[in-house]
């Protein structure tokens, strides 16, 4: 399970660097959202996988050796609740400045470079 | 939008939405839920309207600025973790209340809940604000 | 008292929860965003003596054992951080108070504000690596919306680089602290610091920690990763950009020089060789950058790289001799580069223009505001009796004493191009004949021109009594290195302050 997962990974970097590559914004803001995607992905399989065995510890169990390890889960929430806060942002940010700039090209957005 | 099927559904879906949403907020203790996805939930409910009617008659419905909402959350949530200092215990521990009554039976009631709540103000008010910008924007 | 390490976070929050009551009450948030920054730096300072005093403070938040928990740490570097974020923040918003528009402030600009501050004192306060990615993502957040808050046309196209590039820096963030948890099973940065000592592959260890580099670098804006911050740091207001220019890249450093203390340690033949040699190049390539400029905020904005350069050249060398050198340097640099932009802000005001060619003759017409200028400025160059130069000299020594003689030339040809760059605006901005007609001075007031000259006589001031007073600040400065150079003291307060 682990090496699909780590192969999907892979997958969803590519293609979120990819889309950054482009020149388009809104592509640049896929490619972010793929790239948070992958590295949410990367901890959860980093840490260590385990199947059907939910970090609840009932009243009758004597040991925890077997159950799922609940930090890296509340580490991925943490991420993507905070990644969906500044993505919202970064669309709204995407339509203002096509608005105000008049073209969604990278490319043309170089007046405040030089 | 101008929907006549989705203007009538909402007026009954905004109650059973903002039920829910606090059915979820107090079952997050020991169940699937919580301040976050109860905010969402009863936020859904005035976006909702906002898109079946306008976001002018959400925000009456609302009668509260989304931004003062936030504040009120923080402070909340500030709150709960200011209670255990008070008890002169560390930052944010969980100081919980057991208690019996005739009525509703056994009652524990802990600074957590607080907390919860003021997430769930929070959660609103952030979605709220943004949705409508946005609403407001197209 | 060891509660007292929550107020710097606490305050700000509660300043901007109780401004966001009074939503568009411009007037209501003026006073609470002042009062709030009163008190900050009242805390700040109170903290910074308590840990001279007594040494590190740690607290287990929500009574979590050590390791489990998030635990906030105050050693000395923390503290004198958070003094340093406090003095800025006061200073600033003093300044702001004259110089920002109606529109902005009724959109929440001082709630904004504190938030960032909540999550650069939150940054320097945590013990928790993961913890500091929340920080990191509080103040970013804040941050980007200080930056587009407005709505110029510059503002986005400086914003959509700023951003992208931070949102880059957190995602390498979190994948360098997911491998790090999957390779040692802990976040406390004190347990990391004695868990990688027993791990068996070291090669691993070394490629996580230039993960860390990646990430913190971009946010402290080192070579080559620092495209963004030229290119959006001159398009907010002033006050924006003088916090931004003199905090924010600082949190970058800072979390640098905790890690690459703290945790990366093993392998310093190759981690902080790197990071010396980024350091030279970082040096050069501001500077460089900044000779080719001719904005008064861009000039200053290449500077910032600049002289990350030298902080950093402190950390890659590695001695506590030279980490003393780079705490000095941060300390002497945060004051200065602010006031600097306060002053840009100043010249803007009266003049009508930031750039070099369209000013002129403010020695003239305002010849206090030019010796706060050619203080901080000479400052800056590092000429002595002022606090650059003693923060220049301590690093170049110590590097001479570790034989890095390379570092040593292009700390102090560095040095004299950012006199070269200071002289260039002193006679432009300053010196020079104002060519054309004088434009329209009706809407400053005589009452908001004093306003914005207090926090930069206020600024300049320290930076004169930092230069006359290094003595004691240095005393200081060693002391901090003492205790990042040997981590036990900070490992032994954070896993024994059970609560």
């Amino acid at each position: 399970m682990s090496f699909w997962l780590a192969i999907i990974v892979g997958v969803l970097y590519s293609a979120g660097i990819y889309m950054m590559m482009r020149r388009s914004v809104v592509k640049l803001i896929i490619g972010l959202a793929l790239l948070s995607h992958a590295a949410n992905l990367l901890i959860f399989t980093g840490a260590g996988i385990v199947r059907e065995k939910a970090p609840i510890i009932s009243k009758f169990q004597e040991t925890v050796s077997n159950n799922a390890d609940p930090l890296p889960q509340a580490l991925v929430l943490t991420a993507i609740v905070i990644s969906f806060g500044v993505l919202a942002f970064a669309l709204v940010l995407t339509h203002r400045a096509v608005e105000s700039v008049g073209t969604d090209d990278l490319d043309q957005m170089k007046e405040t470079d030089t | 939008m101008h929907s006549i099927i989705l203007r009538t559904a909402t007026v009954f879906l905004k109650y059973l939405l903002l039920v829910f949403s606090v059915y979820l907020l107090l079952g997050g203790h020991n169940e699937p839920g919580g301040g976050f996805v109860g905010g969402l939930v009863a936020a859904s409910a005035f976006i909702l309207f906002a898109i079946a009617y306008n976001v002018e008659e959400a925000r009456k419905r609302l009668r509260i600025e989304p931004a003062v909402l936030i504040g009120i959350g923080l402070l909340t949530a500030l709150f709960s973790g200011l209670i255990p200092v008070i008890l002169n215990k560390s930052f944010l521990t969980g100081v919980w209340f057991h208690g019996h009554s005739e009525i509703f039976g056994d009652i524990h009631i802990g600074s957590p809940l607080f907390f919860d709540v003021g997430v769930y103000l929070v959660v609103l008010g952030v979605t709220v604000k943004i949705i409508f910008s946005l609403l407001e924007e197209v | 008292m060891s509660h007292i390490i929550i107020l710097p976070i606490l305050i700000p929050l509660i300043t901007a929860a109780v401004s966001l009551l009074g939503w568009k009450k411009r007037i209501y948030q003026k006073n609470m965003g002042v009062v709030g920054a009163f008190l900050l730096l009242v805390v700040a300072v109170y903290l910074l003596m308590h840990v001279y005093r007594n040494g590190i403070i740690a607290v287990q938040m929500g009574s979590w054992i050590a390791p489990f928990g998030i635990t906030l740490v105050c050693d000395l570097f923390s503290a004198i951080m958070v003094l340093l974020a406090a003095i800025i923040a006061f200073a600033t918003i003093l300044y702001s108070c004259f110089t920002v528009d109606k529109d902005r402030e009724s959109f929440g600009y001082y709630p904004l504000m504190h938030l960032m501050m909540m999550g650069i004192c939150g940054a320097f306060l945590t013990g928790d690596i993961f913890n500091l990615y929340v920080w990191f993502e509080v103040l970013l957040i804040s941050s980007f919306v200080l930056l587009v808050l407005g709505g110029e046309k510059q503002q986005m196209e400086g914003a959509i680089k700023y951003v992208t590039l931070n949102l880059l820096s957190s995602t390498f963030f979190l994948v360098a602290v997911g491998i790090l948890y999957g390779l040692l099973g802990t976040l406390n940065m004190a347990d990391l610091a004695i868990k990688i000592k027993t791990i068996s592959e070291p090669g691993l260890i070394t490629l996580v920690s230039v993960l860390f580099l990646m990430a913190f670098g971009i946010k402290a804006a080192i070579f080559p990763m620092f495209f963004w911050l030229p290119a959006s740091y001159h398009t907010p207001p002033v006050a924006v950009s003088a916090v931004f220019a003199g905090l924010l890249t600082k949190v970058g450093v800072y979390a640098l020089i905790r890690v690459f203390t703290l945790i990366f340690i093993q392998d310093t033949e190759v981690t902080h060789s790197l990071i010396l040699g980024i350091a030279a190049f970082t040096m050069v390539t501001g500077v460089l950058g900044a000779a080719a400029q001719n904005e008064f905020r861009r000039i200053l904005s290449f500077h910032i790289i600049s002289q990350i350069g030298y902080m950093i050249m402190g950390l890659g060398l590695f001695t506590k001799a030279a980490l003393a050198g780079s705490v000095f340097y941060i300390i002497h640099h945060i004051i200065v580069k602010s006031n600097l932009f306060l002053v840009s802000g100043f010249a803007h005001k009266v003049k009508g223009s930031f750039h070099l060619s369209k000013l002129g003759d403010m020695y003239r017409d305002h010849p206090y505001v030019s010796i706060v200028f050619l203080v901080s400025a000479l400052s800056l160059a590092g000429l002595p009796p002022l606090s650059g130069f003693f923060a220049k000299f301590i690093l170049i020594k110590s590097a001479l004493e570790v034989g890095q003689y390379g570092i040593v030339v292009v700390a102090l040809i560095v040095g004299l191009l950012t006199l070269f760059s200071m002289t260039k605006i002193w006679q432009e901005v300053f010196w020079k004949k104002m060519e054309g007609s004088k434009p329209v001075l009706s809407s400053v007031s005589g009452f908001a021109l004093s306003g914005m000259f207090i926090p930069m006589v206020w600024l300049a001031l320290m930076t004169v009594c930092i230069g006359f007073g290094a003595q004691f600040v240095f005393g200081l400065s060693l002391q901090t290195a003492e205790q990042l150079m040997d981590p036990t003291s900070y490992v032994a307060a954070v896993l024994q302050s059970q609560q």
